[in-house]
């Protein structure tokens, strides 16, 4: 379970892209789902700026609906107050599907009832907004291995 | 107001309010801190009115309270307003004990927290329009006179 701060991955990352004879590192895609246009925004550039390429979704139907359509995703960022499905239902939702990528709940409770219930629904991550760029460079890393 | 005094003064208002959202500018998205910006006003101006809407409907409905609350504290602390997202989590705990009184208190808090933010926003617009206006002015200037071959090195100085 990881929650919390990013450490120091961003030097790694530098020097793995300098050097000539790394393997090529693969494009990650990411789905936002948050119903609020401002968090949509800042997440959307964070993650294209790392690299990802990313979609978003409104709430959590029009993320399943993503994903029925036939889409995949490396890694989800999903928050937990939406309409019509929550993020725990999302989740839950995702999961029943056979979605077995990355899921990381990011929300601005943070409480510990609310990550108890996300994790049972089976989000791999928990983060307090607001998601950084720090946050993020460690799924990079693990995503590329 | 000298140049120096003007660059420092620009460099702590980001510094203290939006780091990481200008590091995330660039030439296809030069205008992305003022885009947030301008969405935060949009959704804080219609969540204040919800909130106080909320509060003087009786009984109050503590549940929808929090869900809007923790709304705007959520996309304040997206854009890096710590002392209104301080103010939303004082209201938090006001809503977490059912307290009307505390609650109406606790927005008050949250009014003027954002009325500072906004004031410090719009000066902090002003401040980089102007001294990119003024940048592109010393670009054209320099141009017009005989280059070095770094191009900016006469006006530098």
């Amino acid at each position: 379970m990881y929650l919390g701060e990013a450490g120091s991955s961003s030097n790694r990352m530098k020097s793995v892209e300098e050097k000539n004879d790394e393997p090529i590192r693969k494009t990650l895609s990411a789905l936002i789902v948050d119903d609020d246009a401002l968090i949509r925004k800042v997440h959307l550039t964070i993650l294209k700026s790392l690299g990802f390429v990313a979609q978003v979704a409104s709430n959590g139907k029009e993320a399943v609906d993503v994903f029925r359509s036939g889409a995949n995703f490396d890694i989800v960022f999903i928050d937990m107050d939406m309409p019509i499905m929550n993020g725990i239902e999302t989740t839950k939702a995702l999961r029943a599907m056979g979605v077995n990528c990355k899921i990381v709940a990011v929300t601005s409770r943070g409480t510990d009832v609310e990550m108890e219930d996300f994790v049972q629904a089976g989000v791999d991550f928990f983060h307090v907004k607001p998601l950084t760029v720090a946050k993020v460079i460690p799924f990079v890393e693990r995503l590329q291995k | 107001m000298d140049r120096n005094h003007l660059k420092h003064q620009v460099l702590n208002m980001r510094r203290s309010l939006f780091d990481q959202l200008e590091e995330l500018k660039d030439d296809a998205n030069p205008n992305f801190v003022e885009e947030i910006v301008t969405l935060f006003y949009t959704d804080s101006a219609r969540l204040i009115q919800n909130i106080e809407q909320a509060l003087v409907n009786k009984p109050i409905d503590f549940v929808r309270l929090d869900d809007m609350l923790h709304q705007f504290k959520g996309s304040s602390s997206s854009i890096g307003a710590k002392k209104v997202k301080e103010a939303c989590t004082q209201f938090g705990e006001y809503i977490s004990a059912e307290n009307a009184e505390g609650c109406t208190r606790a927005l008050q808090l949250i009014k003027q927290e954002y009325a500072v933010l906004r004031r410090k926003l719009e000066t902090y617009f002003q401040v980089y329009r102007w001294r990119d206006n003024l940048d592109k002015l010393r670009l054209h200037i320099c141009s017009d006179l005989h280059k070095e071959p770094s191009g900016l090195a006469i006006c530098e100085n």
